[in-house]
């Protein structure tokens, strides 16, 4: 190890990231490996504890982060975005988590439904707020379901003559309602503050986190958690109006989830996975009518903010990547799983930092030298002149750590740019 | 007639078919010919998807259309509709993942282009998989993951299809998410397929060369 100290650890790696992103040249291919579930299993515990005992999660992420030495810590927080007794008070629909519902050892994974129907369009364009409480999040909470019978928020501008409708709050089950939301967000500040100090602490390390703030494509907002692949895709034929009208409407909201909470943490960074723009799901048309011009304006609008995306877009983009190149120059990380990431470079070196590149399925069921060569390859063609970030293509759970190892070692050793 | 609504559906002109549907109907024609128009349309439209012409997108259309289709047919339908079919396939997501949607466009796929497809849903033990062949006779396996989790209970369930003596007599395709050609290396199925297009033209590789 060298001898320096955490602070110029930390420095040094944030300026090697900024240097790649500015698409200069760092000092080597800075190494990024986006840690899931890995986390759990090289530490030895079960995925279920990862969710329940915030302590033993604490201590299998600095773990990985001390014998790994990455030169971003993939954000704990973002793996675990709602603790596992908070997801069990509320009695939360949307995902299934390790231990329930799914193996103790697995994964969380989600459970799409269409949450809002189809004719639900206008309730939610009149009034988002008024329709996330009372319809959305009493169908996603199975303890907010007396919410339904809530008197509209809006209507209590009447001051004076609204205020006994408080009566609402009264009934038994809204009672049992509220107190359980109580119990339920004390829970998560005792995760949060747990999460924090983790968070400190592997500053005090000397890693930067990934990122500490999330927001999504609008077009994925209504498509994951409102409508679902079914639905959104039928929308775009049936409702086309509506559906734009929606999320030209969500746009706004995710520009201000994803500045707030990075300007809070003033770590740059915004993650912005992308889930249904894929090649294949939609056509060029659609892509370029319903998918691409918000997450653009989300892409800019972050940028102007002076903040880095970094967009995951999962499965396939490849012939997407003339569409995507229409972004401000050495401002963002575009992280690619199963895009063609050497058409990326051709298509995309001059405008946008290219991260990954590395296939899950290689580091679950390969050896470290095959590890190396196709690290190898990557450093040599979509690391030449800077603008590259090494890591996996998608988050890693599976992978065997002696391949993580020989990604990162070999990527420190041979990545160095001369 | 006939012409005319296999191709408002396959060229996804819902309006037009549903009111081409009434319009036979109520002139008293044989429900049966307009279901087996319906299958001509989606036999188009799965080649057009096939060769990249439509999208996963426009495959949940054609279906939603075809829904509403035989939801006005059925009440006039007398007996089941019966279709010829090409040979079986048993598709399932493995044991640990509950993700379907790339697995019912494979259904969904092999379906429309002639196939009797056993769909064994999400989240299948091995056993099913080795019981259903058992139960089928079918020549054609297809596993479904999305999570790397997936490559262990392929693996799996290759396994055990292997230790139940059953091996020589299917083929196994695996494919979702992050599957590619080390997966395939790695559970010991035959091919990866990185869509539903190849999930189909396998198939049919498969069973045409008895």
């Amino acid at each position: 190890m060298t001898s320096q100290t955490p602070e110029e650890l930390f420095k040094e790696r944030s300026q090697r990231i900024e240097d790649a992103v500015q698409l200069k040249v760092p000092d080597r291919v800075p190494v990024a490996p986006i840690f899931c579930y890995f986390y759990s299993r090289y530490g030895g515990i079960t995925a279920e504890e990862a969710h329940y005992d915030y302590d033993k999660w604490s201590m299998v992420v600095k773990k990985t982060a001390v014998d790994f030495q990455p030169d971003l810590i993939q954000n704990p927080r973002h793996l675990i975005l709602a603790p596992g007794p908070l997801l069990e008070m509320v009695d939360f629909k949307e995902i299934k988590w390790p231990g329930h519902g799914v193996s103790p050892n697995h994964s969380f994974q989600y459970i799409e439904d269409e949450y809002m129907k189809a004719e639900e369009y206008d309730a939610f364009l009149d009034d988002p707020s008024d329709y996330i409480l009372r319809t959305y999040m009493p169908r996603i909470y199975g303890v907010l379901e007396p919410f339904k019978r809530l008197p509209p928020i809006r209507i209590m501008m009447l001051g004076y003559g609204t205020a006994h409708l408080l009566a609402a709050l009264a009934r038994p089950e809204m009672i049992n309602a509220l107190e359980t939301l109580i119990k339920a967000g004390a829970e998560s500040l005792k995760w949060r503050s747990v999460m924090s100090s983790l968070q400190e602490e592997l500053v005090g390390m000397g890693f930067p986190l990934s990122s500490d703030s999330i927001a999504l494509a609008p077009f994925d907002v209504i498509g994951d958690h409102l409508r679902g692949t079914r639905g959104i895709m039928l929308d775009m034929y049936k409702r086309p109006d509506k559906l734009m009208q929606a999320i030209e409407k969500v746009l706004p909201m995710e520009l201000q989830a994803g500045t707030f909470a990075a300007k809070r943490s003033g770590n740059p960074r915004v993650f912005i996975p992308l889930h249904k723009g894929a090649d294949g799901f939609m056509s060029s048309e659609q892509f370029k009518t319903f998918y691409w011009p918000t997450l653009r304006k989300l892409i800019v609008g972050l940028i102007d903010e002076g903040l880095t995306p970094w967009v995951l877009f999962e499965a396939d983009y490849t012939s997407r990547l003339e569409i995507i190149r229409d972004i401000p120059a050495g401002k963002a990380i575009y992280h690619f799983e199963r895009t063609d990431i050497f058409k990326a470079k051709e298509i995309l070196g001059d405008v946008v930092c290219i991260r990954g590149g590395v296939p899950n399925s290689l580091l679950c069921t390969s050896t470290p030298n095959e590890v190396k060569d196709h690290c190898k390859k990557l450093i040599d063609i979509v690391g030449k002149g800077g603008g590259f970030i090494m890591d996996a293509g998608a988050i890693i759970d599976e992978a065997k750590p002696e391949n993580i190892k020989a990604m990162v070692d070999f990527t420190k050793e041979y990545g160095v740019y001369k | 007639m006939t012409e005319e609504l296999v191709k408002a559906i396959a060229d996804l002109h819902e309006a037009e078919a549903l009111r081409l549907t009434e319009e036979r109907l109520g002139a008293g024609e044989e429900p049966h010919k307009l279901l087996e128009d319906s299958r001509k349309a989606m036999e188009i439209v799965g080649k057009r998807f096939q060769s990249h012409e439509y999208f996963i997108s426009d495959l949940m259309y054609s279906a939603e259309i075809l829904r509403e289709i035989t939801e006005i047919v059925k009440p006039k339908l007398k007996g089941a509709f019966k279709t010829e079919r090409l040979g079986k396939v048993i598709i399932g997501t493995i044991a640990g993942d509950i993700h379907d949607i790339g697995k019912n466009i494979v259904v969904f796929m092999l379906d429309v282009s002639g196939f009797e497809v056993y769909d064994l849903g999400i989240d299948v033990p091995a056993q099913k998989f080795v019981e259903k062949i058992e139960e089928t006779g079918a020549k054609i396996v297809g596993l479904s993951g999305f999570l790397t989790l997936s490559f262990d209970s392929m693996r799996e369930t290759v396994r055990a299809i292997t230790e139940a003596g059953l091996r020589d007599r299917v083929r196994i395709m695996i494919g979702g998410g992050q599957v590619d050609d080390n997966v395939r290396k790695y559970t010991g199925a035959d091919v990866y397929g990185s869509d539903a297009m190849s999930a189909v033209s396998l198939t049919k590789e498969w069973l045409g060369g008895e």
